[in-house]
């Protein structure tokens, strides 16, 4: 069934927009610096839009926000990661955004059924993936202790890399050749932040798809409690 | 070096200056012209400027925090994306009035220091708690919709800067008004349980609100001067008195009503009458013992000292790559 394949893809994609976008509202009143707050709501606002989008081809966007299992959401692991410092934020807007401009550059120019919306949401991701390549040089190549906390950070969220470069059932791309550009594309950054790049595996049998089969790490369940509370609380109100 | 005789002709020709330059300053302000950074001004209303657009700013970003509760909340996409950008606009109001306080002289790292120690104040709404996802409405349409109407005269300002700062605040901050007013238009004709949830938080946020348009004008200390320099165009009640005209039929039309028994329309004032303020309450907001006075300030304090060693990072990353363009230049 060709209709049911976007679905699938719509819901991956969009899982992966609505579940960052939530953990980078959490920022908000807690950022660094003003410009942080206004840039980090901007990019969490960027990314609900790509997921209200991408939700709506693959059903209703509330009840498949709101009213899904965490063993129904098929979001990578890398995307539910909590915040941690500025450093685990910057880190995972990095893979996730160097990753989402490759990908949606990709299917933009592909002409698929994704095209016109990755066409729109590339021009977002280029923005996103500047704020975080230029905070990974600032932090990485700033002071010792940012220098530390950066590496620290990139090294923590290595283990989710890999995930993002499992096919994904139709969305047409050639993944080997997106992961090829991926490790390039980050490994200069890291390498220009004077921060090494980690070692370690990317993925393995403990990860192989694991977000996109709906097997999720331990504090995904906690945010879904607390973003899907007060909907399930009101069965079939309209907000 | 100066003879004592000489000394004492400058003194007066800067007693003349100031006169001149009083003089200047006066014929400006009456003529409704603006006051820009550069041109003299008295020393006090520079000073009351940079209190009152320090507070404003400070009350934006501090104002952050009642609506960002409710973020990871919202209970639809559509609900979640408004907020989101409607907090984020707050923090760009933040950033347009710290930098209209930077054209008086001071620094927003000053300025944020004396509200961390808590030396300037932010508005004692936001003090107050949100309690539930009506909360968020009932802060758009009333605590937006008082701003609104103390700032839309601030529009006509004497002082430049904070005249063109409010411009494009008050278009943006209206835009949150009508959204808050939609919001709680989707309660209050929802099911009674979203109805009564509409209530309760316009039952709370009624006299709060109110209180945002400062003490009687018998009891405020700045009015006079700030009305006289055109900082100020309207005085505290009578700006109140407007607000809870516009708020009576709009409350209405929401299906809601306001908690107080006294509020009735006066034939013969052709205003609504309304029942006293708990004054006290408002004094004690502001001294700092209202419901979230410590836990705003404090989760301020935190994001500021656990952000410290990413402003650091910055400004060494700048300081490295700075000489290096010199170095090219």
């Amino acid at each position: 069934m060709t209709a049911t394949v976007p679905a699938t893809a719509a819901l991956a994609l969009g899982d992966d927009a609505l579940v960052l976008s939530h953990r980078l509202g959490q920022w908000a009143g807690h950022a660094p610096v003003l410009e942080e707050e206004v840039a980090l709501a901007n990019i969490a606002l960027d990314l609900l839009g790509q997921a209200r989008v991408l939700l709506s081809i693959a059903g209703d966007e509330d009840e498949l926000a709101y009213l899904r299992e965490e063993r129904a959401f098929r979001n990578l692991q890398l995307v539910e990661q909590p915040n941690g410092d500025f450093a685990h934020t910057i880190a995972r807007q990095l893979y996730f955004s160097v990753y989402q401009h490759l990908l949606y550059g990709r299917l933009a120019e592909g002409g698929g059924p994704f095209a016109p919306l990755a066409a729109k949401a590339v021009k977002e991701v280029a923005y996103h993936r500047d704020h975080a390549e230029q905070w990974t040089l600032r932090l990485g190549d700033g002071t010792d202790v940012s220098h530390e906390r950066m590496q620290r950070a990139c090294t923590a969220l290595w283990r989710y890399t890999g995930e993002m470069f499992q096919p994904v059932p139709g969305l047409d791309a050639d993944w080997a050749a997106l992961e090829t550009a991926w490790l390039e594309r980050v490994g200069d950054v890291l390498r220009r932040a004077t921060l090494t790049v980690p070692e370690g595996p990317r993925s393995g049998a403990w990860t192989a798809g694991a977000g996109r089969q709906g097997l999720h790490t331990e504090p995904f369940g906690r945010m879904l409690a607390e973003m899907q509370h007060l909907h399930r609380s009101h069965p079939g109100a309209s907000w | 070096m100066a003879t004592a005789a000489a000394a004492q002709g400058a003194a007066r020709d800067t007693d003349r200056d100031t006169t001149a330059r009083q003089g200047a300053f006066d014929a400006a302000v009456a003529a409704d012209e603006r006051i820009e950074p550069r041109d003299w001004m008295p020393d006090a209303y520079r000073a009351t400027l940079v209190r009152q657009i320090a507070q404003h700013a400070h009350s934006e970003i501090i104002g952050m925090q009642p609506e960002a509760n409710w973020i990871s909340r919202a209970p639809s996409l559509r609900r979640k994306a408004i907020l989101m950008a409607k907090v984020q606009d707050e923090a760009g109001h933040g950033l347009y009035l710290y930098s209209a306080a930077e054209t008086l002289g001071v620094s927003r790292d000053e300025l944020l220091d004396k509200l961390h120690s808590g030396r300037q104040k932010y508005s004692s709404i936001f003090n107050y708690p949100t309690l539930t996802w009506a909360d968020v409405g009932a802060i758009g349409w009333l605590v937006d919709g008082a701003a609104i109407t103390n700032q839309v005269p601030l529009c006509r300002c004497s002082y430049g800067p904070y005249a063109r700062a409010m411009v494009r605040i008050c278009k943006e901050e209206s835009f949150h008004q009508r959204q808050g007013y939609e919001l709680l238009l989707a309660l209050s004709r929802g099911t009674p349980e979203q109805h009564a949830m509409a209530q309760d938080a316009v039952d709370r946020w009624w006299w709060p609100s109110l209180m945002m348009f400062g003490p009687p004008d018998d009891a405020s200390q700045h009015s006079a001067q700030s009305m006289a320099w055109k900082i100020k165009r309207h005085s505290n009640d009578e700006l109140r008195q407007r607000f809870v005209d516009i708020c009576v039929p709009q409350a209405e039309s929401l299906g809601l009503t306001l908690p107080d028994p006294d509020l009735k329309w006066n034939e013969e004032r052709g205003h609504y009458d309304f029942g006293p303020i708990d004054w006290t309450e408002f004094w004690e907001v502001l001294k700092g013992n209202g419901p979230c006075n410590e836990q705003r300030l404090d989760r301020r304090r935190r994001a500021h000292d656990e952000g410290a060693w990413v402003r650091e990072a910055a400004a060494a990353y700048a300081a490295k790559h700075s000489e290096t363009g010199a170095t090219r230049a």
